[in-house]
């Protein structure tokens, strides 16, 4: 039921504006119009960021610190594949997407790794990034505790995806 | 912040790849924006068919209907906001947006509620409660539809790329909730240190 969730919500919606008498077509190009700038506007971020997180990969360092803390991790039961991705989700957003890539590509979108990775993604967001653009867009100076416990909720968040993945798919 | 991540990446990656010897050093620079050609053409489709749909949404008046409703939770987390204030209407857009996988348009909803919650604190340069609460929701993300992670587990091939959705609504709905906890909290803490 849950994978026909986007094109019911789809109909509902469509349905709902057709009853509303919505200029239905019109309406949806000048959203796909803006999807589309939007996903321009991205293209320089990615780019840039795509540069920086390859050079960064294929230089291994990421593989050789998670190597090294493979030890620690695997007595938890921690997929270690997907540390690269839990260390740069906090920071950035597009970056984390390149590495999210990299980790499907590598060892599959359906594998216990990509599934975790698929999950942590979705479940936790950019937080230093956001504590930045919000704050410093209205000009707040004292942040108070706002970044301990944004990180702090997306060491949960991992955690958590780790744990549901490891059931809902057992 | 992004300054300083961004030479960092690129200085630590080159000099880690001459100290290993790594072959396809000058390879990989030139090549690799190939890369984010391929991402964006696999975003494109899916961004715009969501924000065409969620146009419906918007001009039909569903949007506004799915938010009301969400009013009443919100102002159960956010106590310090006063009734029917206009924050309330941008934090529940922002966290629609967020939940479905729109994190792009959430950011402008976001710095908008941002914004009235300053002007409700006085238009100090201090974060406020009710601030703190909002970016604490925002990191742990609630997401529903995680737009972006789907497209890109299509991109690789996956057989169900949605079978994902089940599982990470759960891990969304308990971090936050988790998040939100320790939001209050250290909400406490701080009260008694000050």
């Amino acid at each position: 039921m849950i994978n026909f969730l986007i094109p019911i919500m789809t109909i509902i919606i469509i349905g709902y504006g057709l009853h509303k008498k919505v200029d239905i077509f019109d309406t949806f190009i000048t959203g796909v119009k803006e999807g589309l700038k939007v996903a321009i506007n991205l293209f320089p971020t990615i780019f840039a960021m795509i540069i920086a997180i390859s050079m960064l990969t294929s230089s291994n360092i990421l593989l050789d610190i998670s190597n090294f803390l493979k030890p620690i991790f695997l007595k938890i039961n921690f997929p270690v594949e997907t540390l690269p991705l839990a260390l740069l989700k906090p920071i950035s957003g597009s970056s984390s997407l390149v590495i999210l890539n990299d980790i499907l590509s590598q060892y599959g979108p359906d594998s216990f790794i990509g599934r975790v990775a698929s999950v942590m993604q979705g479940s936790t967001d950019t937080t230093i990034y956001i504590i930045g653009l919000y704050f410093a867009s209205v000009g707040i100076k004292k942040i108070k505790y706002s970044l301990v416990v944004g990180l702090l909720s997306d060491l949960i968040s991992v955690i958590i995806s780790v744990l549901i993945v490891s059931l809902y798919f057992s | 912040m992004i300054n300083y991540l961004w030479s960092l990446f690129l200085i630590v990656g080159v000099i880690y790849s001459i100290i290993k010897g790594n072959n396809n050093l000058t390879n990989n620079l030139l090549t690799s924006g190939t890369k984010a050609i391929d991402m964006i053409i696999n975003l494109v489709p899916l961004m715009c068919l969501w924000l065409g749909v969620m146009k419906i949404a918007d001009t039909s008046g569903l949007l506004n209907i799915v938010s009301h409703k969400l009013s009443k939770f919100i102002k159960i987390i956010f106590p310090e906001i006063p009734d029917g204030d206009p924050a309330i209407g941008y934090i529940s857009s922002n966290i629609i947006m967020n939940m479905l996988g729109l994190g792009n348009a959430a950011t402008p909803f976001g710095i908008k509620a941002m914004k009235e919650l300053k002007r409700l604190n006085k238009n100090s340069d201090v974060a406020s409660r009710s601030m703190i609460t909002f970016l604490v929701i925002n990191t742990s993300s609630v997401t529903i539809i995680p737009t972006t992670v789907i497209s890109l587990r299509i991109l690789n091939g996956s057989s169900n790329a949605s079978e994902i959705m089940t599982a990470t609504i759960i891990t969304t709905f308990l971090s936050t909730f988790i998040a939100l906890l320790l939001d209050r909290l250290f909400y406490l803490l701080w009260r008694k240190k000050v």
